[in-house]
């Protein structure tokens, strides 16, 4: 019987040691918090300055031009981004510091670059409908689409509960494309809602 | 029984040479200074493992300059990655085996 434990032992350990030096586990749950909640301010200044509705049609609004209104918009959405990543970066490197880890290393990389590949092509692609076919309408489905696939591939690399915020973003860009006009309404539940939603559950499941 | 036992490889009986080979087996190269810290053990205790396990030809060894300071990789090879399967298949037979048996 001891030595039925012992090796169980050492098996559980190997895989522990297989999974730890793989994957990419310095990623904090408050990252998700504070992408969520800069993504529900973004979407309440889309709202309240640009006049884009929560529920229906895209509404013209007499303050900006149709160009005007999309480089609010993209601007909008850079300027969370960048607070998002910024604060994604400072609560990650400060996981990493507490369990005594290196922020950037081969997991890191691997994770990032697998994140990348279908992010990136994403954000080409919503460009292209933005400046080149004016389908403002599918740039948020799109987006969730797009993200939510870059989640589930990043997913392999780093916490594997990743892989269900990816296929919800997915299902919801999927709904987001059926029913057109609800854009801003399914971008604040899929970025901030659900980023919130997870953080919250990611941070209390391996943080605490 | 017996020949379940036998597979069990007497290389991978230490604790820190079966950890640095499940480290290698999930990864390409990984310098000293990592497995050092996943694995928690002194200098001199890793690298006369790592050698035994060289010897064996378990594990191949890269000695390279990043920024002017030496670094060593490490990565497992062909036979070390046969060899460390065959280890892990003989200790999850032993366990599933031993369960089957009434106490």
């Amino acid at each position: 019987m001891q030595e039925q434990d012992k090796h169980l032992n050492t098996l559980t350990e190997i895989r522990d040691l297989m999974e730890r030096s793989s994957r990419f586990i310095s990623l904090s749950g408050l990252t998700g918090v504070a992408a969520g909640i800069f993504a529900l301010i973004g979407a309440w200044v889309a709202y309240y300055y640009a006049g884009i509705s929560f529920s229906n049609e895209f509404t013209y609004n007499e303050r900006f031009s149709v160009r005007e209104l999309e480089l609010f918009l993209l601007a909008d959405g850079l300027v969370i981004l960048i607070f998002a990543l910024g604060f994604g970066v400072f609560f990650t490197a400060r996981k990493a510091k507490k369990a005594g880890l290196k922020v950037w290393d081969k997991t890191t990389e691997r994770m990032l670059i697998n994140l990348m590949l279908p992010l990136v092509t994403g954000g080409i692609f919503c460009l292209i409908l933005i400046f080149k076919w004016e389908l403002i309408g599918f740039v948020a489905p799109v987006t969730l689409l797009f993200y939510g696939m870059a989640l589930i591939n990043a997913s392999k690399y780093t916490f594997h509960d990743i892989r269900y915020l990816g296929v919800s973003e997915v299902i919801l860009g999927l709904i987001g494309s059926y029913f057109i006009g609800y854009g801003l309404l399914i971008w604040a539940i899929g970025f901030g809602v659900l980023h919130i939603v997870y953080g919250l559950l990611m941070y209390y499941k391996y943080e605490r | 029984m017996k020949d379940i036992i036998k597979n069990l490889n007497k290389v991978f009986d230490n604790r820190v040479r079966l950890g640095i080979m499940a480290i290698l087996v999930v990864n390409e190269w990984v310098e000293f200074k990592q497995l050092k810290m996943m694995l928690g053990v002194t200098d001199g205790n890793l690298a006369s493992h790592i050698s035994s396990l060289e010897k064996k030809e378990l594990l191949e060894v890269r000695k390279m300059f990043v920024n002017r300071k030496p670094q060593t990789s490490y990565c497992v090879t062909d036979l070390g990655k046969a060899a460390f399967q065959e280890h892990l298949d003989a200790l999850e037979s032993i366990i599933s085996m031993k369960k089957k048996l009434p106490e």
